[in-house]
């Protein structure tokens, strides 16, 4: 396979997942905006925060009004970090790599394009949002069921899952700190009563409050939150869960083509740090320190996989 | 429910030869409906003109899923476009077929042979037969070709022959691509959604199958492989990139022959051969169906500023290690200064006349033939002699006398660099519109393959067709559509 190629198919489905986050992120943004106790404003900054676009929405505006945050963070134009410009990005990358996927997964690639494109050509109406919100949900599955239905395993699903499980396992570190660190600065109080509104942005944001209630039987304690969101290899958001994937991705990488490559000593050292760690330690050792630790290791791993694999010239 | 006969046909707009005599491919005189296209009508009358529609609209659709688009240069907002797709198929008899293939193939060998003897022992010049200032003033002929024979001595692995008709036996030849033709692509994607929408009139009219196309493609460049190539020659398809006109074929044709599809920065040359980036490292190409001007192949040996191609890919291609699909300075055989030559040429190389017509063609180069198309401007249309995609060129039946008056000039600055032919009655082929089915002039380009000892012409091609009322020029970029192509099987 061309590097080029392996690097497109990467950053298509980093691309794709971000995109799918975004949304994510403002659903649960219009979720607990419509709870009669929360604060709009508080909800739609920690939504822009988690996003990484406070900043740049700041620049451009100056309230919080619901319509205006979501459709920046649909299709503000010249921000690469909405929802449009991102499937954009994943539908160029898509359109370089065209020879390595089925035609299943390119036309639900494109599909994706199209159709957003069309409902984000012009600002969408608050009544409207929910069917937008739909539709980048179902083209998203859409492309991951193509993957999963009809590509070969072999290295060109390898790089697609590196793409997905590395950008997953960033997002859900970034929900967690954005969470701990501009919302709960203060002291950590295990065991004390949460915040309901800001716990269920974290839940909801990485569609997992079902999930949640499911195992802890409806017991929402900041702890057991962490936990879940790193440790819980049963949880398809956790850190652990797409680190795994990572590792066992590059571990086909090595068998095929037969050669260990520094990006391998990378995950190694991701894997003990997790292994080694637990929520106890976490906690008690500074759950933000642990976070920057981690989006460190995992970006610098995603720069050596380009590199190990000749993204580029 | 369908309703026989309703509205689906425009009498008005009359099916059969107008008044000029031009020659509809579907209806004869009064009407009537030509042998070939007897069970397509048959279908096509019972049924409903709305359902037609929607299918219509699907079709287009379904193009736009697999985005079989074409990119416009310099218009951002229409910067994926999509060529406009009819519904009602363009139909060659199996006997017309025989005739266009043995044509076409006399052709192609002709020409092949043609760009062996002028980049080598230069016979037809010293035989007087085309003289020599047509090649050698030309900037199409390619100096650093000049005494080198490329592998298996096949320099136009890929024509795309562009055939117009003018009467039920009258076919010409317009031009010859035999550089990097393009447009197989929809050839193949038409067919497919033609099979997808009425698979009923593919259990019912026996037609010839176009999909072979991509395998013969990759068994023809491997049979034209270096010699001394180990195992199975490695294919590559060398594209200018996303934004090129013609990057979803690039992509599409890599895509069917399971080769890879490359751009220059993906290429080096590794130990004397051209080899490409992979995920582990270099590794060697046999044959390179480069989809990029010959200008641009190589910044050392061309154009210095070409950031398309890859430094050293000549020496490498000289030196005997590397195939080129087409051959570098092909462009010499479609010049069309040299093609007013042609009939001279197949005759020169195959002793035989030319059973395909060449189109009568003024060179402007020649004071008489200038004198006589200044006179005749408003019948003749012009081209430049290296012009393509038809741009800068004029249609004199359909120009204002202010356009004449300013071509006029431009001929008289700069004679050598047009010719002039006459405004020939291409034959219509209808289209499905609101109104029913209504006359539009089509050409077609079949696509040939070939490789030492080989030819093989695809049944069928690409039909182009002028999609305005009374037009001529069916080029994409200015406005046509094109049709599925079906020959039928000699049953």
């Amino acid at each position: 396979m061309l590097g080029k190629t392996a690097g497109g198919l990467f950053w298509m489905f980093r691309y794709l997942e971000r995109s799918d986050n975004v949304g994510r992120l403002i659903d649960a943004g219009l979720n607990i905006a419509l709870t009669p106790s929360a604060d709009g404003d508080d909800v739609w900054q920690s939504v822009l925060a988690t996003a990484g676009a406070l900043e740049t929405y700041r620049d451009r505006h100056n309230t919080l009004e619901p319509a205006q945050v979501v459709n920046f963070l649909l299709r503000e134009p010249d921000h690469s970090h909405s929802v449009m410009s991102l499937i954009e990005q994943a539908r160029n990358n898509a359109r370089m790599v065209r020879t390595a996927l089925t035609r299943e997964v390119w036309e639900a690639m494109n599909q994706s394009w199209i159709e957003l494109g069309t409902v984000l050509q012009r600002p969408v109406k608050e009544r409207d949002i929910q069917h937008v919100l739909e539709l980048i949900r179902r083209q998203s599955a859409l492309v991951h069921g193509s993957l999963h239905g009809t590509m070969l395993r072999n290295d060109t699903f390898a790089f697609t899952r590196l793409g997905t499980s590395i950008e997953r396992a960033g997002s859900t570190a970034r929900i967690l700190d954005v969470k701990y660190y501009v919302l709960l600065p203060s002291a950590f109080h295990v065991g004390s009563p949460l915040d309901n509104v800001q716990w269920e942005v974290i839940l909801r944001s990485v569609s997992a409050r079902q999930s949640y209630l499911w195992l802890k039987q409806g017991d929402i304690q900041p702890s057991g939150i962490i936990d879940f969101l790193i440790f819980d290899r049963r949880m398809p958001r956790s850190i652990a869960f797409c680190v795994d994937r990572v590792r066992s991705s590059l571990g086909y990488l090595a068998d095929d083509y037969g050669r260990r490559m520094p990006c391998h000593d990378l995950i190694d050292k991701l894997t003990a740090d997790i292994d080694a760690a637990s929520v106890d330690i976490v906690i008690n050792h500074g759950l933000h320190e642990f976070l920057m630790d981690f989006t460190s290791l995992n970006s610098a791993l995603g720069t050596q996989i380009e590199k190990d694999y000749r993204f580029h010239v | 429910m369908s309703e026989p006969g309703d509205n689906i046909y425009d009498a008005e707009a009359g099916g059969h030869a107008d008044s000029k005599g031009t020659f509809d491919e579907m209806f004869g005189r009064g009407a009537s409906v030509r042998s070939c296209y007897d069970s397509y009508f048959q279908w096509f009358d019972g049924e409903d003109p709305k359902r037609l529609r929607t299918k219509a609209a699907e079709a287009e659709a379904t193009f736009r899923t697999t985005g079989i688009t074409f990119n416009v240069y310099g218009d951002p907002d229409a910067s994926e476009r999509l060529i406009p797709f009819d519904i009602v198929p363009r139909i060659i008899s199996a006997r017309e077929w025989t005739r266009l293939v043995k044509g076409i193939e006399q052709r192609v060998l002709a020409i092949n042979a043609f760009l062996n003897d002028i980049y080598n022992r230069g016979e037809i010049l010293r035989a007087g037969r085309v003289p020599v200032s047509v090649i050698a003033r030309n900037s199409a002929y390619l100096p650093q070709m000049a005494g080198f024979t490329p592998p298996g001595g096949i320099y136009t692995h890929i024509v795309g022959v562009d055939i117009v008709r003018t009467g039920p036996d009258q076919f010409h030849v317009l031009e010859d691509n035999a550089r990097t033709p393009s447009g197989v692509s929809y050839m193949l994607e038409n067919r497919e959604t033609m099979q997808k929408m009425f698979p009923e009139l593919f259990s019912r009219i026996q037609i010839e199958p176009v999909r072979n196309y991509p395998r013969r493609l990759r068994h023809s460049l491997q049979a034209s492989a270096p010699d001394g190539c180990e195992g199975h020659p490695t294919v590559a398809v060398l594209t200018p990139g996303l934004h090129n006109s013609a990057y979803f074929e690039h992509s599409f044709l890599a895509d069917q022959m399971g080769a890879e599809l490359v751009e220059g920065d993906d290429l080096r040359i590794v130990d004397g051969r051209l080899a490409m980036r992979t995920t582990q490292g270099y590794k060697p190409i046999d044959v390179l169906y480069r989809r990029v001007d010959d200008d641009f192949l190589d910044p050392l040996s061309f154009r210095p500023d070409s950031m398309l191609g890859v430094p050293g890919i000549f020496d490498v291609y000289r030196a005997g290690r590397l195939t080129l699909a087409n051959a570098p300075g092909t462009g010499i055989a479609d010049d069309k200064a040299v093609y007013s030559y042609m009939p001279e040429i197949i005759e020169f190389y195959s002793g035989e006349k030319a059973i395909l017509d060449n189109v009568p063609t003024w060179r402007c180069s020649e004071p008489d033939a200038l004198g006589y198309v200044l006179d005749h401007l408003h019948e003749l249309v012009v081209k430049e002699v290296h012009g393509s995609g038809g741009y800068g060129m004029l249609v004199g039946p359909t120009s204002s006398k202010r356009e004449l008056e300013r071509f006029a000039r431009k001929l008289k600055t700069n004679p050598e660099n047009y010719i002039a032919q006459p405004t020939l009655a291409l034959s219509t082929v209808p289209i499905f519109t609101r109104r029913g089915l209504t006359p539009r002039h089509v050409d077609l380009r079949p696509f040939v393959l070939m490789s030492p000892g080989h030819v093989n012409v695809t049944p069928g091609g690409l039909t182009r067709v002028a999609l305005k009322k009374g037009s001529l020029v069916v080029n994409s970029s200015q406005g046509g559509g094109t049709k599925d192509t079906w020959v039928l099987a000699d049953v």
